[in-house]
């Protein structure tokens, strides 16, 4: 039918090219460069604001998994968790330290657990004196019995002297490191005349004070005991009492996941589910959350904005529709039909909403790397959302026109020409 | 004999009011091509309605027009807009230029939904301003032109489709006298050039200069004494 239509035609329908409209649009807009200016302004906020939003959280956020990562994301913790708590066994073997070392990510692995030193589970009493010669009780501290990797994985500074190393702990040598705190309590402040502290009955030379640790800050009220010393001194960990072997591993930055998934089969392929393994959240899900909340807020701003932007080039528009009816009646006299008067006003809508969306998304851009450089940031943009970021103008725009094209299309041209 | 440019067969308007006005009453009127013809009368005799029939701007009530030989009651919009864009070319009292744009853009614009190339809109539009005799102010913006030159505008706009029909109302309605005769020679002197030309108009003056003059009154179209030889036969009646 339509063919049988097409082919009774008398005359060659009259057209009007995309490139034509696009032509039209341009002419219209820069007529009146100044009204097009204010008209667009809405829209430019409206863009701006949604562009500034999402490169900013992008660029927060991008902040805030840096600082995440640098510590928390890094470390990954194993608990010897048996199904049967009084099982002899230990959970880790000797070698656990090597096992995990070999592991492509670990930059520092150590097993540590609270020495069992004091009686009947209560902190060891620890003394600068022997309990022969001192008159009141020992200070109240915790031992911890920790490998040299522990020490290296909670990125521990020291004072004066030194920290035990791989000698002491194959050794078993009778030696402890101070931290800060612990150390005042005892009053011991110097190291030269080689001080020794006394646990319950047992004496060990203290062979450094730790100034600062990056993890673990409790350490620095804790007398630390190389884990083979402390087993020969005070038995392996776990077993009754309940104070279970753990093993901290530092891994490299992105690493905490892949370290978290293998460190059980590395340290005990034969029973990988005796160990319970505790990894970061995940950062991206960390960095997506915060893009969420933040952003979540900040977009329906910059929506409130382009609905701004949209009413102003609506009324603009309409405006436009009403003050250039005689143009439109001209039009209709020169061949345009209704559709082609639609046309041209959703495409000049679409213009303004486009240079609106171009400048708004310049502004957005300039603000997030003036925040970022204020801040010594590194700007984040996402080119997804900076790029078709024009185009949002643009579609604002076209909607804006809906009803103002609409409504120019249905001017008749004998009442067009009479104004 | 050259064929029928404008053809009416019974053609009438009327307004369904209330209250109902007949605008035009059904009459017959045939204007060939080549013609130069003035529908003359006072405001309000029903010469717009003429205007707006003919050029295919409104719809009639009654009767058959046909233009160019194409009845056009059965056409649906699209062909009526077609036809008009295509073979019509309409100058108006307040001329209608597009102000912020030059004279020769505002030519163009005829040819913008007729499908003429885009490559020949340029030369063409520059053509029919010389034809105008306006070659030289062709990048003046229309707002800067004179009355007279934007009338002479308005006129290679209308021209620039070669049309079969140039249809002005009132083209000299907003000029001074000396400009309205030369607007007069130039209408004359595209009638020499074998354009069909209707001129509507009140101006009795105007309505001198063409060769034909069809006085309308209350909505009546009567054929008025005929002062030259006639290029072809015309006739004006009242319609049944």
């Amino acid at each position: 039918m339509t063919r049988d239509r097409r082919r009774t035609r008398v005359v060659r329908p009259t057209r009007l090219s995309v490139r034509d409209a696009a032509d039209e649009a341009v002419a219209a807009v820069l007529a009146r460069p100044a009204r097009a200016a204010l008209t667009v302004l809405g829209t430019l906020v409206g863009v701006a604001a949604f562009v500034a939003v999402l490169g900013l959280t992008a660029t927060t956020s991008g902040q805030i998994s840096k600082r995440f990562t640098a510590l928390a994301a890094t470390e990954v913790m194993v608990e010897d968790a048996p199904a049967d708590p009084a099982l002899a066994d230990p959970g880790f073997p000797p070698d656990t330290e090597v096992r995990l070392t070999r592991l492509n990510g670990v930059e520092a692995a150590g097993v540590h657990w609270e020495a069992s030193a004091g009686t009947d589970g209560a902190e060891a009493e620890v003394s600068a004196r022997p309990p022969s010669v001192r008159r009141e009780p020992g200070e109240p501290l915790t031992v911890v019995a920790a490998s040299p990797g522990y020490l290296e994985a909670i990125h521990a500074t020291v004072g004066s002297g030194r920290l035990y190393d791989t000698f002491h702990q194959k050794e078993g040598q009778r030696v402890a490191v101070l931290g800060k705190a612990a150390a005042q309590r005892l009053g011991i402040t110097r190291l030269d005349h080689q001080p020794a502290i006394f646990i319950g009955d047992t004496a060990l030379t203290v062979v450094g004070i730790v100034e600062d640790v990056r993890r673990r800050p409790e350490t620095l009220l804790s007398v630390l005991v190389p884990s083979s010393t402390a087993a020969l001194l005070w038995g392996e960990p776990g077993g009754a009492e309940g104070r279970p072997a753990k093993v901290l591993i530092e891994t490299r930055l992105g690493a905490a996941q892949l370290i978290g998934g293998q460190a059980a089969v590395a340290i005990r392929p034969d029973r990988p589910e005796r160990l319970k393994v505790t990894a970061p959240p995940d950062p991206r899900q960390l960095r997506d959350q915060v893009t969420t909340d933040l952003g979540g807020l900040f977009l329906a701003l910059a929506g409130i904005c382009l609905v701004i932007g949209a009413v102003g080039i609506a009324n603009t528009t309409l405006v436009a529709v009403l003050e250039r009816t005689a143009e439109i009646g001209l039009r209709r006299s020169l061949g345009a039909r209704g559709r082609h008067i639609a046309a041209q006003f959703l495409s000049e809508s679409a213009a303004l909403g486009f240079l609106g969306g171009l400048a708004g998304t310049c502004a957005g851009v300039g603000t997030v790397v003036a925040v970022a450089v204020a801040r010594d940031w590194t700007p984040v943009l996402e080119p997804l959302t900076v790029l078709p970021a024009p185009l949002v103008g643009a579609l604002t725009g076209l909607l804006a026109g809906l009803y103002p094209a609409w409504r120019a299309s249905r001017i008749e041209p004998v009442e067009a020409l009479r104004r | 004999m050259t064929p029928p440019v404008i053809e009416f067969a019974g053609v009438g308007k009327r307004y369904p009011g209330p209250p109902q006005v007949t605008a035009l009453r059904p009459a017959d009127l045939v204007i060939r091509r080549g013609e130069y013809a003035a529908v003359v009368g006072p405001s309000g005799s029903g010469k717009s309605t003429f205007l707006n029939v003919a050029g295919l701007l409104d719809r009639p009530s009654e009767g058959v027009y046909r233009l160019d030989g194409i009845d056009t009651a059965g056409l649906d919009e699209r062909d009526r807009t077609a036809l008009r864009g295509r073979r019509i070319g309409f100058v108006f009292q307040s001329f209608h230029l597009l102000p912020h744009r030059s004279a020769l853009e505002n030519v163009m614009l005829s040819m913008l939904y007729t499908g003429v190339p885009r490559g020949r809109r340029r030369a063409k539009a520059a053509a029919t301003l010389d034809l105008v005799g306006l070659a030289q102010r062709a990048h003046a913006p229309a707002g800067r032109l004179s009355g007279g030159e934007r009338q002479r505008v308005a006129f290679a706009r209308a021209l620039v489709n070669r049309p079969s029909l140039l249809l002005c109302d009132e083209p000299t309605g907003n000029l001074d006298t000396a400009t309205a005769g030369t607007v007069l020679e130039l209408i004359a002197e595209l009638h020499a050039d074998g354009f069909t030309v209707v001129v509507v108009t009140h101006d009795p003056g105007v309505a001198a200069g063409a060769q034909r003059a069809v006085v309308i009154r209350d909505g009546t179209l009567t054929e008025a004494e005929p002062r030259a030889p006639a290029a072809g036969v015309a006739q004006v009646g009242e319609g049944g």
